[in-house]
């Protein structure tokens, strides 16, 4: 083979790899939301299909992709039809700059572990899931529904709000470690615990966390879907596999947001102790799945907020405090001397 | 090669979905066709080997201003437009006549128009960033900046009603 042709077969080696292991993520997070959120309410949850209910998902997809497809009558049908495409396309396409592991030598090359090493990754990500925001834009719109249109209306404005604390957030990061290459912002984080960027950059780390939560709309930040107001926010009118492929958006969001936290602020696949234990993709894995529940946790604690309290905060709070964090990080940076 | 090709299916795409931007009648089909110029124009920029260009104008332009422009649209409810003056002849007849002069005026520009760039010319971030912050450019630079800003606090107190 030649080496285009190597390079080819590798990227679609861990192509396929990457979405499979997200699908399987994808399935076992909804059940493991259902079952912990049901405990955490003193119920059972899910407990029937197959042991503990773990088939519950496979029989979820299965029922929704022999349901019927209805399409409201005054939906505007291209639009309608292309929003969920657009949502999971868009969901997918973030994770690809994602790194899970140290670059390795096999077959005579350097393999990295991740789709795309970019050296704007954290840019990609930023772009991409800016983008995001139109699958839900989109589905408010073209289904023709009051209740439908104001989900959108609430997505869009809540996103681009705390979209700009997201990015804030990132940049005591970057100055850090002098690169917006995600590899090298883990590599910045190499020596132990309170080498990670959650220790050296605590105030960024929960801006991150509480704008990545507001960024996938999960509780609280859950408005453009709260049913007690808007039936189901913007994916109201979707049945069938496109409510599912709607469902998919949003957890892969979630997981994305989540393996993006573990790699910029918790060190990535590095791991806490490196004397005593060595750095592996299964330090990545166990502090995705630590963030990952922590949003579960989340959903079963706290109560939804306050459209209006949802706006002053992102603006008069989290962006004010991520600019703060900037401007310290450059100062400590500056006299220092340290920096690139 | 194959760059060619790409560039051409995203010029094509650019151009084309501009067209439906200013010729079709309902704002929202505008704005989303808008959104495809502008990742056109992004993946153009990647093209030339500019990566943070493309990412930013995804950044700013599409996923940030033309949410904006939707969420107004949206808000607004705005419909089809079809207002008594698109079906006026004699402004038809002005709109193609002015139309065609507007197109010969930019043919006649762009013909025989090459652009080569100066020897030693380097187009990295990094250059255009230092380019931008030398002593020849930082005060245009900085200047304009102040200009969006009083532009900015100006709509504001426009926009703002007296209570």
């Amino acid at each position: 083979m030649s080496p285009l042709q190597q390079d080819l077969a590798i990227a679609a080696v861990k192509v396929v790899a990457i979405f499979g292991v997200l699908l399987t993520l994808f399935a076992v997070m909804t059940w493991v939301e259902r079952r912990a959120l049901a405990f955490m309410q003193f119920r059972l949850g899910p407990n029937r299909t197959g042991p503990f209910g773990l088939l519950q998902p496979m029989a979820d997809g299965i029922k929704l992709f022999f349901k019927e497809e209805v399409m409201p009558a005054g939906a505007v049908k291209w639009i309608f039809l292309a929003a969920p495409a657009v949502a999971v396309i868009t969901a997918f396409l973030s994770i690809a700059v994602v790194p899970y592991g140290k670059p390795f030598r096999a077959f005579g090359r350097e393999i990295t572990l991740q789709i795309a090493d970019l050296d704007v990754g954290l840019l990609y990500i930023f772009a991409v899931s800016s983008l995001g925001v139109y699958g839900v834009v989109m589905a408010g719109w073209a289904a023709n529904n009051k209740y439908t249109l104001l989900g959108g209306l609430r997505a869009s404005a809540q996103m681009f709000s705390y979209e700009l604390a997201l990015g804030l957030s990132w940049v005591g990061v970057i100055m850090l470690a002098g690169s917006f290459r995600i590899q090298e912002i883990v590599a910045a984080q190499a020596g132990g615990l309170h080498h990670w960027n959650a220790v050296q950059q605590l105030l960024a780390f929960i801006i991150y966390m509480t704008a990545a939560t507001a960024e996938v709309s999960r509780t609280p930040f859950d408005l453009p879907e709260g049913e007690t107001e808007l039936v189901a926010g913007f994916h109201t009118e979707y049945s069938s596999m496109r409510f599912a492929l709607m469902q998919m958006a949003e957890y892969v969001n979630m997981i994305t947001v989540a393996a993006l936290g573990t790699n910029l602020f918790l060190g990535g696949w590095l791991s806490p102790f490196p004397s005593l234990i060595p750095d592996s993709t299964l330090w990545f894995l166990a502090k995705l799945v630590i963030l990952l529940f922590g949003f579960i946790w989340l959903r079963g604690t706290l109560p939804r907020l306050r459209y209006d309290q949802l706006m002053s905060f992102g603006w008069k709070v989290l962006v004010p405090l991520a600019v703060v964090n900037i401007l310290v990080t450059a100062g400590v940076l500056a006299y220092l001397g340290g920096g690139r | 090669m194959i760059d060619t090709v790409v560039f051409y299916l995203f010029a094509a795409l650019a151009v084309g979905s501009a067209l439906v931007v200013v010729g079709q009648r309902n704002a929202m089909y505008s704005a989303f066709a808008l959104i495809v110029t502008l990742g056109s124009l992004s993946a153009i920029f990647g093209l030339l080997g500019s990566p943070f260009i493309a990412a930013l104008q995804v950044v700013v332009y599409a996923g940030a201003i033309m949410v904006l422009f939707l969420f107004v649209l949206m808000l607004l409810n705005v419909k089809r437009e079809d207002s008594d003056a698109t079906q006026s002849p004699g402004l038809r007849g002005a709109a193609i006549l002015l139309g065609g002069a507007l197109a010969f005026q930019v043919g006649v520009v762009l013909w025989g128009y090459r652009v080569t760039a100066p020897a030693g010319f380097d187009a990295s971030t990094v250059q255009v960033a230092r380019e931008l912050f030398s002593a020849r450019f930082l005060y245009v630079f900085e200047a304009t900046s102040i200009l969006i800003l009083a532009a900015l606090v100006g709509a504001v107190v426009l926009a703002r009603r007296e209570r």
